[in-house]
């Protein structure tokens, strides 16, 4: 074990070169470009490769031609980056392409405050591609979970074959602590066809992935974002075909779901108060939940470390035994709407929202709402 | 048993026909890039990977050709081109796609791609439309074209990609129409076969004979008389001649032997590990 005291977008690069990436091609971004610059030192000196790309748009592309061609891709971007490499994602889920991409979440929308953090990329991380489509979500509170959420991104990248998301922001990317380096990672490597009449986009089982042969590889393979069949031959005619593909890759992600859903419950058995939080916002709530704690009023919370797919089955029974749950947010609130949805019908829903200039969610602005909830 | 014709082993029979109008002539194209690869003694295209976009021509590759393709997101497959050359270089990496896909949407992957002389081959086939879509203008539409989306008459400048990126550090730019088809053949042969390095572009004028041809009243057959007689020779061009509008500039804008990013990026690797044992 190796103790370092990095930053979290430092992390994020660690992570990925101890999972294996061997190719990164990106795009400099405020308050990603980290990321970036220790990618670029590291790779080509490993045998990997860096490349900085004319934008977001080939970078996202890039690592789909990579992907495919056996290498292991990531990206990092934030905001404006993280809209332009929607429809590559949104490709890369069509045709079940393993890759990373990390947005490090800065105020928006628009070119909006380039250094100042914010968490308004959620919905965009789950739903930002046109069609139906679902791909995994993480979302790191420290640089140790970032280290460990990209890890963990490869993998799923991996044995899923589909593109993960890393949400990030800019208090966690340029935060410093001290991070706990894995001696070595094992990532699953990609299961490859063992003969040309495996199909590359079929499988019986929803739940496995098909596996993906290489290109070169003499497999003849046909990858295209056109609804296909399993060997890749275009049908954009048919009701079966396509629905039988979309259906397909959606239950590989929600039929997964207790896999990929990760999360930290602190207090929670005896709470009469809870917090649903992730990110940095998650920190805020943590020391808050402590004031509270000391004070005498048994506050408890869950930490996100998925936000898609979500299982709202520990927030029902947070729901089931606190009075309130606060919903705290650096948007305008996004996450709110799964509280909602999970627990509205059992205990009363606050939203604490902030975002711009720089300004964190405080504890004690949360622990003055959590006594206000209380006393109401 | 009857006699394969010599293309075949660089087609998926079981895709043909292929869903290409009547008289189209993505069909020479196919022609031409098969002719070349028989004339050098190619038996299989395992090791060559077609990337294409969105597009008519983007259908040549996929699902046409034997091979493993690509079929990207309309104006990518140049990056993904990159990627797939990054990731592997001893991969063929050919880029099939129209004037559309590479020249409008896809048009800065196609300029970065040629100042990094990136290894790969683009085969640009310019049918002056959008054609896939029914027949709207595209960057290359000839001024006065009547187009879905220039009912009146195309009044836009068109862009010439040989003159743009004969400009970059692109090794191999060329242009010829279909009425050019042993040169272009040659073309192809040249660029993957003697130059083998860096970016090689090669443009075929090849009008779409729906949009375009119909359009006008005109036959294949008159098409190719016209192609020809209106064709310039770049060579015997002289700074400052002015090109009529309906001239189609041809040949060999460029062919140079730079090393291409491939080789430039492992000198670089190379660097970098230097700097790490010194």
């Amino acid at each position: 074990m190796n103790r370092v005291f990095i930053t979290g977008n430092e992390a994020v690069a660690y992570g990925a070169l101890a999972a294996g990436c061997n190719f990164y091609a990106g795009y400099p971004i405020t308050p990603s470009s980290e990321i970036m610059h220790l990618m670029a030192r590291e790779l080509p000196r490993r045998g990997g490769v860096f490349v900085q790309v004319e934008d977001e748009i080939a970078a996202i592309n890039a690592l789909i031609g990579a992907s495919w061609a056996g290498s292991r891709a990531m990206t990092a971007t934030s905001g404006p980056g993280f809209s332009l490499m929607q429809e590559g994602l949104g490709y890369a889920v069509m045709t079940e392409t393993p890759l990373v991409v990390v947005d490090v979440m800065r105020a928006g929308p628009a070119t909006g405050q380039a250094t100042k953090p914010a968490q308004g990329d959620l919905m965009q991380a789950r739903w930002g591609r046109h069609g139906d489509q679902v791909l995994p979500v993480l979302a790191p509170s420290s640089p140790q979970e970032c280290y460990d959420l990209v890890i963990r991104a490869f993998t799923i990248a991996e044995e899923l074959r589909t593109p993960v998301v890393v949400l990030s922001d800019e208090f966690i990317g340029h935060g410093r602590e001290v991070v706990e380096l894995a001696g070595e990672v094992r990532i699953p490597s990609r299961r490859r066809p063992r003969s040309a009449r495996e199909p590359p986009f079929y499988s019986e089982d929803p739940r496995v992935p098909p596996p993906m042969p290489r290109l070169g590889d003499g497999f003849n393979v046909l990858v295209t974002g056109s609804t296909h069949d399993g060997f890749g031959y275009r049908d954009t005619r048919s009701f079966d075909t396509h629905y039988k593909l979309v259906k397909r890759i959606w239950d590989k992600i929600w039929l997964n779901r207790d896999t990929i859903f990760d999360y930290e419950a602190v207090g929670i058995d005896d709470a009469i108060i809870g917090f649903v939080a992730y990110g940095s916002t998650a920190r805020s709530v943590a020391k808050s939940v402590e004031i509270l704690r000391r004070e005498g009023i048994r506050a408890g919370y869950i930490k996100l470390k998925t936000l898609w797919p979500i299982d709202t089955k520990p927030i029902e029974v947070l729901a089931e035994r606190v009075e309130a749950i606060i919903v705290p947010e650096l948007s305008l609130g996004q996450l709110v709407f799964d509280i909602e949805r999970a627990a509205k019908n059992y205990t009363k829903i606050y939203s604490f929202n902030k975002v711009g200039g720089g300004e964190p969610i405080y504890p004690r602005e949360l622990v003055e709402l959590a006594r206000k909830v209380l006393s109401r | 048993m009857k006699k394969r014709h010599f293309s075949q082993k660089y087609l998926r029979i079981e895709t043909l026909p292929t869903l290409f109008c009547p008289g189209c002539f993505n069909g020479v194209v196919i022609n031409a890039l098969s002719k070349a690869l028989e004339e050098e003694g190619v038996a299989s295209l395992r090791g060559y990977v077609f990337v294409s976009g969105i597009g008519c021509s983007s259908w040549i590759p996929s699902p046409y050709i034997l091979a493993d393709s690509l079929h990207v997101l309309h104006g990518r497959a140049v990056a993904v081109a990159m990627g797939v050359k990054l990731a592997n270089p001893k991969l063929e990496v050919i880029v099939i796609g129209g004037d559309g896909d590479l020249a409008s949407i896809g048009i800065s992957h196609l300029i970065h791609a040629a100042r990094r002389n990136l290894d790969i081959v683009v085969i640009m086939v310019n049918n002056l439309v959008y054609g896939m879509t029914r027949g709207q203008q595209s960057p290359t539409t000839p001024r006065g074209l009547e187009t879905t989306t220039t009912p009146y008459g195309s009044f836009e400048y068109p862009i010439d990609m040989c003159r743009v990126l004969r400009e970059t550090n692109a090794n191999y730019v060329a242009r010829w129409t279909i009425a050019h088809f042993f040169q272009l053949k040659d073309s192809i042969r040249e660029a993957l076969f003697r130059l083998r390095r860096g970016f090689r572009y090669i443009e075929v004028v090849a009008p779409c004979t729906t949009y375009v041809a119909r359009r006008l009243g005109l036959k294949p057959s008159s098409i190719l008389r016209d192609l020809l007689k209106n064709s310039k020779r770049v060579e015997e061009i002289r700074r400052g001649d002015t090109i009529g509008e309906d001239s189609i500039v041809v040949g060999i804008f460029k062919s140079e032997d730079k090393p291409g990013y491939i080789e430039l990026y492992q000198d670089y690797s190379m660097r970098a590990r230097g700097v790490q044992s010194g």
